[in-house]
C-alpha cells in the first residue's frame, strides 16, 4: 500500500477519535531463504479486535511471529506510536504485547499456578498482580481447580485457557492470538470467544486474532484482513465481509 | 528433544538424479588416492609414520561417526575398542606368532562382538546417561588392562612390544612406507564398505532412528537391533584402527589408551564433521597434527593453545570441516 | 562391622564433596540443559584464586567470599563470551567447547601456579567433634555447607520469581521470551551460580586432597555419576546421588582394592541406570507419542 492509503487510514482513525494501537506497514518475513510475507499492511484499532483470516500456509502464524520479531522481519511496526520492529522478542513483550502462540506454548513441566506467575514476571505493579489471579480464575474456574497440577497433564481446552490466562497476567495492551480455537470442542471455543469479548469490552485490550474458524472470528472482530500466500487480498469491516456471500464462498469456504 | 547431529542429511542421492555429480565425486576420490600413494615418497620416514597414524585414526573416526553422527548415540569410550583391537593384534602376534596381516580382521571381529554386547544393555540409556556409561568403559579399560589377573596376556603395566613388519622383497619400500600402504589399503576397504552401508537401507534406518526414533519404530524398523548393530560395527572399525595403529607404533601399553584417547576421538569426529565420511579424514589430520602445532607454539601451556584451537574451530565451523566445505560449496554455486 | 561403619562414614564425607560438585552440574543442567564438563576445572581455578588471596594475607572467610563472588562473575562472563557464540550450534559442538574450556583452565592453572602440590587451609577446627574417631570436623563442616547450599538453592528455585524464570528459560526458551524473560541472561545467571557452587566445592575439597591442577578430575567423574544416579534434573537427587557414590567408592575400595574401585563403582552406577534410566529421583519423562 502507498503513502496515500496510509494517510487515508490515519485520517479515518483520527476521525474515529483515536490513533490505532498497532500499525504495520510493509511487513516482510522469511524463514531461512524462503520469503513468506511479501509486504503486509494492517492495523489494529485502539481497543479494537482485528482478525486475520486465510487458508493454511497463507502466512497467518508468521504474521504474528513477525510482530514479535520471532522470525527475520523487515518493515515498520508501530505500537501506540512507538516503533517496535527490530526489538528482541522479550522487549516487544515488555512493551505490552502478549502472544498466545499456536501450540499454546505452555510450560508443560510447571504447574498451572507457576505458568500464571510467569505471565506476571515482568510486571512492576506488584499490588495489582494478586487480584489479577482472581480475575483470571473467574474467567476460567477450571484452572483454579487445577492450579497445583502440572500443566502438561491438562486437556487441550484447559491448556488453551491457561495460555490465554498467562497472556492476560501480563496486563497487555495488545493480545496476539494464534488460532485459539484449534482442536477445541465447539462449546469451549464459544466460552473462549465470549471471554475475549468480555476482556476487550471491560479492559480495552486490543486484539489481533488469527483464525481458521472464520465465522467465529468475524462475529467477534470489528475489522478483518484476508491473507493469501503472504499478501493481503482483501480488508474491510468484519460485518461486511461476513455478509458478503461471494467472499465467504471463495475465500472462507462457507 | 535434543539431537546430536548437524542439520545435514546423508550423502545419498536418489538414483538417477546426479550421475554427473557422482562422476565428479569419483574423480575427486581417485585424485585423492593418487595423491595418497605418491605422498610417502615425497616426505621422510617419520612423516610417513605420522601419516600412517592419520590413516588408522580415520578408520576409527569413521566408525565413531557411524555411531554418533549417523545414529545419534554418543560414545565417550571408544578408546576402549581401539585398545581391544590393539591388544588383540599384539597378543596374537606376540603370544601366538600370527603374521601381522592376519591379526587385523580378527581384531575387527573381536571388537564387533564386544561392541554389540556392550550395545545391548546400553540401549536403554539415552544421551547423557549413555555418555556416562561409555565414559565408564573408557575409564575402566586401562585399569582392566593393568590388572594382575590378565598380566600374563597383556604384559601388565609394561605392555607388549611388537616387531615391526618387514616390507616384502623386491618392492624397494622402507618398512614405514610399506606399513603406510598396508594401512592405506585397509582405509580404502573400510571406507568403501562404510560408504555402501551408509547410503543404503541400513544407513537410512540409522538416520531415521537418530532423527525420529518413534516414527522409525512405527514404520517397522527394529530400533533395538539396529542400535546394537551400529554399536558393534562402529566398534569393529575402531578395533581395526587400533590394530593398525599398534602395529605402526610397535607397542601397546595400558596408559596409551586412557580416557583421553576416547575424548580425542570425539573431538576428531566433531571437528571433522558429523554424519560425513570425508570428515573422518579431516578429523584424523586434526587430532594427529594440531597437538604438535600447539606444542610448538607454547612450551609452557600447549594444551591451552590446543583448547583455543578447539574454540576457534567450533566458532568458525560448528558443523566441522566437512560441513564448512559443504556450506562453502553451496555459497560458491550461487 | 566397625570397619564397615568407618567406611560408610568416611564415604559420606567424600560423598559430601561429590554432592556439592554434582549440585553445580545439575545447576547448569537446569539452566541450560547441558552438562558442563569443565565444571571441575573452573572450580579448581577458583580455589587457586582463594589460595592466592590467602597467601596475600586475606583472612579465610574474606577470601572465601571474594572467591565465590568472583567465580559467579566469571561464570556469567564465560557464558556470555565463550558459550553464547555456539548457542545454536549442534550439541556436540558445545560439548567440544566445554572440553576446550576444561583443557584451557587446567593448562593455565598449571602454568600460572605450577604443578607442585599445595596445602589449602580448612576453616574448621582440627580436633574432631566430640573426639569421635569416624569423621573429622572438616568433613562434617563440608557436609553441612553442602546441605546449606542445597537448601538455599531449593528455596531459590521453588519460591523466588527469578528462580522460576530460570527454570522456565531452560525448559522452554521460546515461551519464556513470550513472557518477557531475557533468556540469554538467565543462562548466564545459571552459569554464574554453578561456578559459585563449584568454587565452594573446590575450597571444601582442597584441604583433603591438596591443591593441584588435576585435583578435580576424579571428583568430577564421581560427581557426574552421582548426579545421573540421583537424576540429572533433581538437585536433591544429585546431592543424594553424590553421597551414595561416595559411600559406594569407599566400600568397594575397601573390599575390592583401590586399583579397580573406580571401575567397579562406575559399573554399579551404570547398572542402576540401566534398570532405571532416569536416575533414582529424576522425573520420568513420559513423552506422548
Amino acid at each position: 500500500m502507498s503513502a496515500i492509503a496510509d494517510l487515508i487510514e490515519r485520517a479515518g482513525a483520527a476521525a474515529s477519535g483515536a490513533a490505532p494501537l498497532l500499525t504495520v506497514r510493509g511487513l516482510r518475513a522469511q524463514y531461512g531463504s524462503t520469503q513468506v510475507l511479501h509486504g503486509l499492511d494492517f492495523d489494529v484499532a485502539a481497543r479494537g479486535i482485528t482478525t486475520i483470516l486465510g487458508a493454511n500456509g497463507a502466512g497467518k502464524t508468521t504474521t504474528l511471529r513477525a510482530v514479535c520479531n520471532m522470525v527475520r522481519t523487515e518493515g515498520q511496526i508501530t505500537l501506540a506510536g512507538e516503533r517496535i520492529d527490530g526489538l528482541a522478542t522479550e522487549n516487544v513483550v515488555r512493551r505490552g504485547v502478549a502472544h498466545v502462540p499456536d501450540g499454546r506454548g505452555t510450560f508443560l513441566n510447571l504447574s498451572v499456578e507457576e505458568n500464571l506467575r510467569l505471565g506476571a514476571y515482568t510486571r512492576r505493579d506488584r499490588d495489582a498482580v494478586a487480584p489479577d489471579y482472581e480475575r483470571v480464575y473467574g474467567y476460567f474456574p477450571r484452572l483454579k481447580e487445577r492450579c497445583k497440577q502440572q500443566a502438561g497433564t491438562l486437556s487441550g481446552g484447559e491448556q488453551q485457557m491457561l495460555a490465554v490466562s498467562r497472556a492476560l497476567m501480563l496486563r497487555p495492551r495488545l493480545l496476539l492470538l494464534d488460532e485459539p480455537s484449534f482442536g477445541l470442542a465447539p462449546k469451549i471455543v464459544q466460552h473462549l470467544f465470549e471471554i475475549f469479548r468480555v476482556i476487550n469490552a471491560q479492559d480495552g485490550i486490543g486484539m489481533l486474532l488469527v483464525e481458521q474458524n472464520a465465522s467465529m472470528a468475524l462475529k467477534l472482530a470489528q475489522h478483518a484482513y484476508l491473507l493469501e500466500t503472504g499478501r493481503v487480498v482483501m480488508s474491510g469491516p468484519a460485518e461486511a465481509i461476513r455478509n458478503d456471500e461471494s467472499v465467504r464462498r471463495s475465500y472462507l469456504g462457507y | 528433544m535434543e539431537t546430536t547431529a548437524a542439520p545435514l542429511t546423508m550423502p545419498a542421492a536418489p538414483a538417477g538424479v546426479d550421475a554427473a555429480r557422482r562422476r565428479r565425486h569419483l574423480i575427486g576420490v581417485a585424485i585423492l588416492l593418487v595423491a595418497a600413494c605418491v605422498l610417502p615418497f615425497l616426505v621422510g620416514n617419520y612423516r610417513v609414520f605420522q601419516l600412517t597414524l592419520v590413516l588408522a585414526y580415520s578408520i576409527a573416526l569413521l566408525g565413531l561417526n557411524m555411531l554418533t553422527g549417523y545414529n545419534g548415540q554418543i560414545s565417550l569410550g571408544h578408546g576402549a575398542f581401539y585398545a581391544i583391537g590393539a591388544y588383540t593384534a599384539a597378543i596374537l602376534m606376540d603370544k601366538f606368532g600370527m603374521p601381522y596381516w592376519m591379526t587385523i580382521p580378527i581384531a575387527g571381529a573381536v571388537c564387533l562382538i564386544a561392541g554389540f554386547l556392550f550395545g545391548l544393555p546400553a540401549l536403554r540409556l539415552e544421551g547423557l546417561y549413555l555418555a556416562l556409561a561409555t565414559f565408564a568403559l573408557g575409564v575402566a579399560m586401562p585399569q582392566i588392562l593393568k590388572h594382575k589377573s590378565l598380566e600374563q596376556w597383556t604384559g601388565g603395566v609394561q605392555g607388549i612390544v611388537i616387531v615391526k613388519p618387514e616390507a616384502p622383497e623386491g618392492l624397494g619400500l622402507s618398512q614405514d612406507q610399506w606399513l603406510y600402504f598396508f594401512t592405506l589399503a585397509w582405509v580404502v576397504l573400510m571406507f568403501f564398505i562404510g560408504w555402501n552401508l551408509l547410503r543404503g537401507r541400513i544407513g537410512r534406518a540409522m538416520v531415521a532412528i537418530r532423527d525420529q526414533p518413534v516414527a522409525a519404530q512405527a514404520m517397522g524398523v527394529n530400533t533395538s537391533l539396529y542400535k546394537s548393530l551400529t554399536f558393534g560395527v562402529s566398534a569393529l572399525y575402531t578395533g581395526v584402527a587400533g590394530a593398525l595403529g599398534s602395529i605402526a607404533i610397535q607397542f601397546v601399553a595400558p596408559d596409551s589408551f586412557t580416557i583421553f584417547l576416547s575424548i580425542t576421538l570425539v573431538v576428531g569426529v566433531v571437528v571433522g564433521g558429523l554424519a560425513s565420511i570425508s570428515g573422518a579424514i579431516y578429523g584424523a589430520l586434526f587430532i594427529q597434527f594440531v597437538p604438535n602445532v600447539a606444542d610448538q607454539l607454547s612450551k609452557a601451556a600447549p594444551w591451552a593453545i590446543y583448547g583455543v584451537f578447539l574454540l576457534a574451530f567450533m566458532y568458525l565451523m560448528p558443523t566441522g570441516v566437512a560441513g564448512f566445505i559443504r556450506i562453502l560449496r553451496a555459497r560458491l554455486k550461487r | 562391622m566397625d570397619q564397615l561403619i568407618h567406611q560408610i562414614l568416611s564415604g559420606l564425607a567424600t560423598g559430601g564433596i561429590y554432592a556439592s560438585v554434582a549440585l553445580a552440574l545439575v545447576m547448569i543442567y537446569q539452566a541450560t540443559h547441558l552438562v558442563n564438563f569443565a565444571q571441575g576445572e573452573l572450580a579448581m581455578f577458583a580455589t587457586y584464586l582463594a589460595w592466592a588471596l590467602i597467601q596475600a594475607g586475606v583472612p579465610y572467610w574474606g577470601a572465601f567470599a571474594i572467591t565465590v563472588v568472583s567465580a559467579f562473575v566469571g561464570g556469567v562472563l564465560i557464558e556470555r563470551i565463550i558459550i553464547r557464540p555456539v548457542e545454536n550450534a549442534p550439541i556436540l559442538a558445545v560439548v567440544i567447547v566445554f572440553i576446550a574450556l576444561l583443557v584451557i583452565f587446567n593448562s593455565l592453572a598449571g602454568w600460572i601456579f605450577s604443578y607442585t602440590i599445595k596445602p589449602f587451609p580448612s576453616p574448621f577446627p582440627a580436633e574432631p567433634l566430640f573426639g569421635n574417631s569416624y569423621v573429622s570436623s572438616h568433613e562434617l563442616g563440608s557436609m553441612a555447607i553442602t546441605l546449606v547450599v542445597l537448601l538455599m538453592l531449593f528455596v531459590f528455585f521453588r519460591y523466588t520469581p527469578l528462580g522460576l524464570a530460570m527454570r522456565a528459560a531452560a525448559q522452554n526458551p521460546e515461551s519464556s521470551r513470550l513472557v518477557g524473560i531475557r533468556v540469554g541472561w538467565m543462562l548466564a545467571l545459571g552459569w554464574g551460580l554453578a561456578a559459585a557452587i563449584g568454587a565452594i566445592a573446590g575450597m571444601m575439597v582442597a584441604p583433603t586432597v591438596f591443591l593441584e591442577p588435576n585435583m578435580m578430575g576424579g571428583i568430577l567423574l564421581y560427581a557426574f555419576a552421582g548426579a545421573l544416579l540421583g537424576g540429572i534434573d533433581s538437585p536433591g537427587g544429585a546431592v543424594l546421588g553424590g553421597f551414595i557414590v561416595g559411600v559406594l567408592e569407599n566400600v568397594v575400595g575397601a573390599y575390592v582394592g583401590t586399583e579397580l574401585k573406580l571401575t567397579v563403582a562406575l559399573i554399579v552406577i551404570v547398572g542402576v541406570l540401566v534398570v532405571r534410566p532416569s536416575g533414582l529421583f529424576g522425573k520420568v519423562h513420559v513423552t506422548r507419542v
